[in-house]
């Protein structure tokens, strides 16, 4: 498809435009439920949009596209995310 | 049409705020000053309607003006020498971007020793960016080249940005009479820019993304295909505006006298035009003599210079020098007849650090090229003591 007279960088919003990103994570967001207090603020920060809004509020993981970076364990103020390693060491 | 009697400087500033542009970001530097001096001018009197944007370094300036001309608007912005070289990196973004922007380039001398006058490895330096090189020779082809440029830009076919160079203080500072058309003959010969993509908050696109290595050659060749579109689309140009308001001034190159020319001198910029009275008075002397006058050092102007190389020998006249090697239009005029003809070329290195190169040095020039006792290339009336 040839939109532009031109060769240039010029990429449309996709879900998962450079691949199933979930495959970088070393470290792996686990979400206690229980613990949850639906501030959101995971869902606010997260730099990818992996964070998944339910309708109630209450949130789920994208682990397709999740890299793993930590920020919503992070910011969470009741502690109810936490980083575990992917693979368990050798 | 009225007659304006003003600097370099102050004719593209003129020129600029004719040609509309939206937004003008602007940062100061000897000698391009009055330039972004006489556009804040025109925001004051009300001519320049558009965002003027006070930034805080050339890298600044480039930076919104990329942002300005990705949201789809006509950009122009000024500078020089060491202005020039820290907006370098923002420099190859920009064309390879492929982002119409238009720039007003103030030849000047790199430091240290530090140095406000002119010579032209400033913009030499910055060759391979990607960006369209004009040299200009006079205050009315600052003019009418500042207004033919964004149309050249902003062609579908091309869409890279363009330099437009002129010497410091030789043009910058010094008035000449330039005939500016009216606003509505400006606006009939350059129309609004369309452009074919652009930041827009409600068609979100990202620009200048990541890209493997098989696409993004692609990007150089197709930059490569722009520029080589140019060559046919400059003469166009410069044709269309010769019958709208008659004045020419070449197109990549200008030849002047070189019918029977047995020796061409090619030079760039004021040397340019100085040299035109220099071959007026060898030819009165009975020497056969002619000139091209290089406009475009990008796109090189490969094809005109065999053309010029099949009839005569040819003499270069560099001021500016690429280390290590030799005067930047030397190389370049060499290249150009590579295995294709066995015509002489002389350089000479001339006028770095903003030394006087007067028509009687020119004439001096050519004729210890005519008498056979020029080398391949050399430093002229270099007063170091060496060699």
């Amino acid at each position: 498809m040839k939109k532009y007279d031109v060769v240039t960088t010029i990429s449309y919003p996709k879900k998962g435009a450079m691949g199933k990103t979930g495959s970088w994570r070393v470290f792996r967001p686990i979400l206690d439920k229980t613990k949850c207090v639906k501030c959101l603020r995971c869902w606010i920060y997260c730099p990818e949009g992996t964070i998944i809004r339910n309708k109630d509020d209450t949130v789920d993981i994208d682990y397709e596209y999740c890299k793993g970076c930590g920020i919503c364990a992070n910011v969470c103020k009741v502690k109810a995310i936490t980083m575990e390693r992917e693979a368990k060491k050798k | 049409m009225t007659v304006m009697i003003d600097t370099g400087n102050y004719i593209a500033a003129k020129a600029a705020v004719m040609a509309r542009p939206a937004v003008v970001p602007a940062y100061p530097i000897t000698p391009q000053t009055t330039l972004v001096e006489g556009i804040a001018n025109y925001v004051k009197t009300g001519e320049f309607k558009g965002e003027y944007i006070c930034v805080e370094s050339e890298h600044s300036a480039m930076c919104a003006c990329i942002g300005a001309s990705a949201a789809g608007v006509r950009t122009f912005t000024g500078t020089s020498s060491h202005g020039l070289l820290l907006m370098h990196e923002m420099l190859h973004w920009a064309a390879l971007a492929r982002l119409p922007i238009v720039m007003c380039n103030i030849n000047r001398v790199v430091g240290p020793g530090w140095n406000i006058w002119t010579d032209e490895n400033d913009s030499i330096s910055q060759r391979d960016t990607g960006w369209i090189q004009f040299y200009c020779s006079s205050n009315q082809e600052i003019f009418d080249t500042v207004i033919q440029s964004f149309k050249l830009a902003e062609n579908k076919k091309v869409l890279l940005p363009v330099m437009i160079n002129y010497n410091a203080f030789i043009l910058s500072h010094t008035s000449m009479p330039v005939y500016i058309p009216e606003q509505k003959e400006i606006d009939d010969f350059l129309q609004k820019y369309k452009p074919q993509w652009k930041l827009d908050v409600n068609n979100p696109i990202t620009f200048g993304n990541i890209i493997l290595p098989a696409d993004y050659e692609k990007i150089r060749k197709d930059m490569q295909n722009s520029q080589e579109n140019t060559k046919k689309l400059i003469p166009e140009i410069a044709k269309e505006w010769k019958k709208k308001f008659g004045r020419y001034h070449g197109d990549l190159i200008e030849e002047y006298k070189c019918d029977g020319a047995d020796h061409i001198l090619l030079a760039m910029g004021a040397i340019g035009s100085e040299s035109k009275v220099s071959i007026n008075n060898l030819r009165k002397e009975g020497l056969k003599i002619g000139l091209a006058r290089v406009r475009t050092f990008r796109p090189f102007p490969n094809e005109e210079i065999l053309k010029l190389g099949k009839q005569a020998d040819l003499i270069v006249i560099d001021r500016n020098i690429s280390i290590g090697s030799e005067g930047a239009l030397f190389s370049e005029v060499k290249a150009s007849l590579y295995g294709k003809l066995d015509t002489k070329v002389h350089g000479f290195i001339a006028g770095l650090g903003g030394k006087d190169v007067t028509y009687n040095d020119i004439e001096t020039i050519c004729k210890k090229v005519v008498e056979g006792k020029a080398k391949d290339c050399e430093w002229y009336g270099f007063e170091g003591g060496g060699k």
